[in-house]
């Protein structure tokens, strides 16, 4: 093939036909790549070209391409998300590769979130350990008394924040060489435990989500960090120790 | 039109919404258990719908597309959420949020149903806080307001740039606690493929389970729509790339009145076009509006030189800059609402003076040099630093700016690899939401008995055009304070019906009409991807039925997508087969409803003879360019009945009445 | 609730850290002791007499120490299974450079050199002693310790499998020390960067004390 405009690519891509059949890695040439597209926009492209050779495209999740959904589950050249920092797979921009690369593309990789097809994995755990106790007990009423009647202390505010902001993308267990899933479960538990509505039952949450998170088969954490660094929302791992602090008080008081 | 009943109850307008529940019909406790309720989509509106029918007792079953209700696209509303609660005291009422909506929705929406927003408003903040949702707050420990497009209080509640998921993941953890508890039952990766209408009630729908492709009868004794917008017809807009008219256009096609589709809000904010590659396009939050000044070259010489990379924006003095919005606005000036504001950069664009990168030099700039440094001083000042240099300016005022928009430019730095503190952002118009939507009363039931439509696939409560931070207003206010009560009037008949039999003819053949489609794709075997039917379709749409309209593009437009959605039936290709994950077979079904959509919305802009919001026709504007209304013969809904071809639906008219607001020409100078 | 206390993945971490930091406690104040060697054979006497022949520490420390010990190994390889087993299907490309130290890594590999380690400590050291003292009963000398200490390190072979344990220790420590604290949620905005100093520090020197210690007795046997 004769060099085009824009960057040509090799891709090696898991290829699986379902969550009952064995996978593999299939090797793809795309070629004339603006700079400028983002990762999943290659990604099209790849699967316009695959349907042009009347192949199956490539399963992927995705939707709303703007890094906030928390869909696009991709393990890209060896990285959640791939190269880049606080980024998700459709904030890569394919300006981060060298024309000639080769690029690894895999699904995530963990118990707790097999394969369906392709690069799409089922997280629906994160579903279940957030019906376990990722909430606060409030009806809907209109009653509730008036959003300014607590003041809430602009620094645990804006903490809870942070880790309100995860998106419950995978990319923690992804990455994690345990599988582990402490980090998106952290998030939640340390939001609500920051904020006075969420202390109410602050112990009964942290006890519950971690049993879930137990059950569903996710590994243990070891405190490497690479969850923090491979979080496309920068959650701290300051939320793992808030976490462990509020599992502890809870079983000992 | 007898057809339509608006339902508006009766009596003063502050008095209609409390009045009316207190004289509604209830269900009991122990009855909710026995009625079953479908809520299609868990977005803002049917999440908290679905979270708040399940507390009720009613037994909920929830449906999306994605692999979790949090995904939903309300997730990437970036702004804020209003709110008349007149924390910062400067004048904010429940009556001026009611009349600053209707007014920013160009008089073409209704009053009763904006007044029960507005004033169910303070509520929504209330019950967010009380979830846990962790708005911005100010030292004091108070929430923390800021201001948007269109009005002049303060009165939008924010959480940094993600206010949408925020209220999201409120809504999303409140129905986490019902899924816990059995009381809803939640099907992620499911497809909304028809609604099952018994003896003229919606009584459930097919859904097509995504994973295994199996299609599935679900019975309920009501339906609720909450599936969005129809952005995506345009092929490139902000929406997620699975927002789709379908659930919405099924229900249309078995008896759904399909309300103003013409009323589309094209956002002014955007990330420009990159090319021909894109696959959707990039919101940055009017918030940005507050401090970023809107300006393109004075001088169209200096704009093609800046097209041609000769010369940077940065070189460009102060007096060769346009800063339009507030030249020709000067009392709102970068404040204008969203359709004002798109269709002045438009003209610019169109005018020259461009500054885009792409043929048509499609962008202008959004500066925040200025802000820097204003807010600069006022930090040196605050820091008893009297003689600062003019870096120490900018560094104080670079931190004031990246605290409130920080992740607003990193996301444009991520996508366009140029920083926003040095030189302008560059932005242009983008679809982003549509007004129009499903017809419904003031229960939110659409004209099939039964079947309701809640947040953005209804079209009742934005007019014309829709002010900033107004969506998760409205969605929010509709699932949590408004259905849950009106629902109930109607689902008072049904508490001796008993569960409803997936095994009858009605559901036979909605089942099987689905199957044939499904096995039309998978063997149809054409020569075009589905993406390239859509993407033709979006560039009708964009030129000929997109900002700026006229009655030659439109019939033009009628006719082309009549052209490509028959072609579309004859060499669409879909690869696989259908017993499993197919994106693209998901893909077609969806496009084949845009398909008609697109038709149907032409028309609504060729019959709307007039300018009014985000509707612009070219042939009715005043000698300054400004959108020209035509009160007299416009002032109404106009709904239209499916027949059996888009182009051929029968035209029903509500007649609005304005009996609180006096009908002015809107003014933003 | 106390019975969830070190059962589920954050007792057993808890349980780890708690073992890491006595762990960490008996290793100061085993090289306290040893680090006397270098400059008083006195006092290394004294207090290695003491250590050897004080009841409390013979019989209840030192079971303790023994279950400490054990427990962490233990649990670390309990742990290392479970968390495999988190992963079924591996990466066919893993970056773990980009995002997390090698040591933070690979605590198997540095924890298995180390068992290794205490296996050939407990040979030259712990085996003859409790040969001597329980099984040969032979009567107590309390000036022999200085000189068993130096004999042992006139070995080469001996000194540089020491020191090479003692890199993998400290590289153990250099994850390990800190990952504890977090373990435990002790983690403070203000205190935490002082842990990880002194984290670092104690998992540099007290394993460089020591090579110092083996170094120096072999050069002197020269």
């Amino acid at each position: 093939m004769s060099a085009t405009e824009g960057l040509n690519l090799t891709l090696k891509v898991w290829r699986q036909k379902s969550d009952k059949e064995k996978g593999k890695m299939e090797t793809y040439q795309v070629s004339g790549i603006s700079p400028d597209s983002s990762f999943l926009e290659m990604m099209d492209i790849l699967n316009e070209q695959l349907i042009a050779e009347d192949k199956e495209p490539v399963a992927f999740d995705h939707d709303c391409r703007e890094g906030i959904c928390g869909s696009c589950s991709m393990f890209i050249n060896g990285e959640a998300h791939g190269p880049g920092e606080m980024i998700t797979t459709c904030q890569l921009h394919m300006r981060e590769f060298k024309d000639g690369e080769t690029i690894y593309i895999e699904p995530w990789r963990a118990k707790a979130f097999p394969v369906i097809k392709d690069l799409v994995v089922d997280r629906s755990s994160f579903d279940r350990i957030m019906a376990s106790g990722g909430f606060v007990s409030v009806n809907t009423s209109g009653n509730t008394q008036d959003a300014n009647a607590i003041p809430i202390d602009k620094h645990d505010a804006d903490k809870a924040f942070d880790a309100a902001t995860c998106i419950g993308c995978g990319a923690c267990v992804a990455t994690c060489k345990n599988a582990s899933a402490m980090l998106f479960v952290s998030a939640k538990v340390s939001q609500l435990a920051l904020l006075p509505q969420g202390k109410v039952e602050a112990k009964e949450r942290v006890q519950n989500m971690v049993k879930q998170m137990d059950e569903e088969g996710f590994g243990n954490c070891t405190n490497t960090g690479a969850c923090e660094v491979e979080c496309p929302k920068g959650i701290s791992l300051e939320n793992i120790a808030r976490m462990n602090r509020e599992y502890l008080k809870s079983s000992i008081s | 039109m007898s057809t339509l009943d608006s339902k508006v109850p009766e009596g003063p307008i502050a008095e209609k919404w409390t009045n009316y529940k207190n004289n509604i019909r209830l269900v009991n406790p122990a009855n909710k258990r026995s009625i079953d309720v479908i809520v299609v989509g868990t977005g803002l509106a049917g999440g908290s719908a679905a979270a708040s029918l399940a507390e009720l007792g009613y037994n909920v079953k929830a449906f999306c597309y994605q692999d979790s209700p949090r995904r939903a696209h309300s997730i990437a509303a970036q702004g804020g959420i209003n709110a008349a609660k007149n924390y910062q005291g400067d004048g904010d009422s429940t009556y001026r949020l009611f009349y600053d909506t209707v007014k920013g929705g160009d008089y073409r929406s209704r009053e009763a149903n904006v007044y029960r927003l507005a004033e169910v408003s303070a509520n929504i903040i209330d019950q967010c806080v009380a979830q846990g949702v962790p708005f911005a707050r100010d030292y004091g420990g108070l929430l923390d307001n800021r201001s948007f497009g269109g009005v002049q209080v303060s009165r939008t509640f924010y959480a940094k740039g993600q206010t949408g998921q925020q209220l999201l993941l409120g809504a999303y953890s409140a129905m986490s606690r019902q899924i816990g508890k059995g009381k809803i039952q939640m099907y992620n990766r499911h497809e909304m493929m028809d609604v099952v209408v018994v003896d003229g009630k919606a009584r459930g729908i097919i859904a097509r389970n995504l994973v295994t492709g199996e299609l599935e009868r679900h019975s309920a004794h009501a339906v609720v729509i909450g599936s969005g917008g129809y952005g995506n017809v345009f092929f490139l807009s902000t929406n997620a790339m699975g927002s789709n008219v379908s659930a919405a256009w099924k229900i249309h096609k078995k008896g759904a009145f399909f309300a103003n589709p013409c009323y589309t809000q094209i956002h002014p904010t955007c990330i420009p076009q990159h090319g021909d590659q894109q696959s959707k396009l990039t919101l940055m939050s009017e918030s940005l509006r507050n401090d970023g000044r809107i300006w393109v070259p004075a001088k169209k010489e200096d704009a093609e030189a800046i097209r041609a990379g000769k010369l940077k924006p940065t070189d460009l003095k102060e007096e060769d800059r346009d800063y339009y919005l507030e030249r020709r606005y000067p009392s709102f000036g970068n404040l204008v609402p969203r359709d004002v504001a798109s269709r002045a950069a438009k003209e610019r664009c169109d005018a020259g003076f461009g500054v885009g990168t792409n043929e048509s030099g499609e962008a202008v700039y959004l500066d925040f040099s200025s802000a820097i440094m204003r807010y600069g001083k006022e930090e040196a000042n605050i820091k008893g630093i009297h003689n600062a240099s003019e870096t120490e300016i900018k560094e104080l005022g670079t931190k004031v700016v990246e605290a409130k928009y920080g992740n607003l430019f990193q996301m444009y730095e991520k996508i366009t690899a140029d920083n926003p503190y040095e030189t302008p952002m560059k932005i242009y118009p983008a679809v982003h939401y549509t007004m129009g939507g499903v017809w419904v009363d003031y229960n939110l039931m659409t004209t099939i008995p039964g079947c309701y439509a809640i947040g953005e696939a209804n079209f009742s409560d934005h007019g014309a055009n829709r002010l900033g931070a107004s969506a998760l207003m409205q969605g929010l206010a509709d699932g949590y304070f408004v259905l849950p009560y009106t629902i109930g009037d109607y689902l008072a008949d049904d508490i001796r019906t008993g569960a409803i039999p997936t095994d009858s003819k009605e559901f036979e053949e909605a089942e099987k009409s689905v199957q044939e489609q499904m096995d039309f794709f998978i063997n149809n075997k054409g020569k075009h991807s589905v993406d390239y039917f859509h993407k033709r379709l979006g560039k009708v749409m964009w030129n000929k039925v997109g900002m700026a309209r006229n009655e030659k593009g439109l019939k033009e437009a009628i006719e082309e997508i009549k052209e490509i959605r028959e072609q579309f039936w004859k060499e669409v290709s879909v690869p696989g087969n259908a017993n499993g994950i197919n994106q693209e077979l998901e893909k077609a079904a969806r496009v084949a409803d845009f398909l008609e959509l697109g038709e149907l919305f032409a028309r609504d802009a060729l019959e709307r003879k007039e300018s009014c919001g985000g509707h612009f026709r070219e042939e009715y504007k005043t000698e300054e360019g400004e959108a020209m209304r035509d009160d007299k013969n416009f002032t109404y809904v106009a709904a239209w009945e499916y027949t059996g071809e888009p182009s051929k639906a029968k035209l029903h008219k509500e007649d609005l009445k304005y009996e609180n607001i006096e009908l002015k020409t809107r003014s933003y100078k | 609730m106390s019975k969830q206390l070190f059962s589920g993945s954050i007792g057993r971490k808890f349980a780890m850290a708690l073992s890491a930091l006595f762990l960490i406690i008996f290793l100061l104040q085993h090289f306290t002791i040893n680090f006397t060697s270098v400059f008083s054979e006195k006092t290394f006497n004294e207090l290695s007499h003491f250590m050897g022949t004080n009841p409390l520490i013979q019989f209840v420390m030192q079971p303790i120490l023994m279950f400490g010990v054990a427990f962490h190994f233990i649990m670390g390889f309990v742990l290392e299974i479970k968390n495999r087993n988190a992963r079924a299907v591996k990466y066919a490309k893993n970056n773990g450079a980009a995002n997390s130290s090698w040591m933070s890594r690979n605590m198997i590999w540095s924890g298995l050199f180390i068992l290794f380690f205490l296996g050939f400590h407990f040979n030259d050291f712990w085996i003859p002693e409790m040969n001597y003292k329980y099984i040969e009963v032979k009567a107590e000398d309390p000036d022999r310790y200085y000189d068993e200490v130096v004999h042992m390190f006139e070995n080469p072979v001996r000194v540089i499998i020491y020191c090479l344990s003692f890199v993998f220790l400290a590289l153990h420590l250099l994850h390990g020390f800190q990952s504890a604290f977090q373990s435990m949620g002790a983690r403070h905005d203000k205190y935490t960067p002082a842990i990880e100093k002194i984290g670092r520090a104690y998992a540099i020197l007290i394993p460089v004390g020591f090579i110092f210690i083996a170094v120096f007795h072999y050069v002197n046997s020269l």
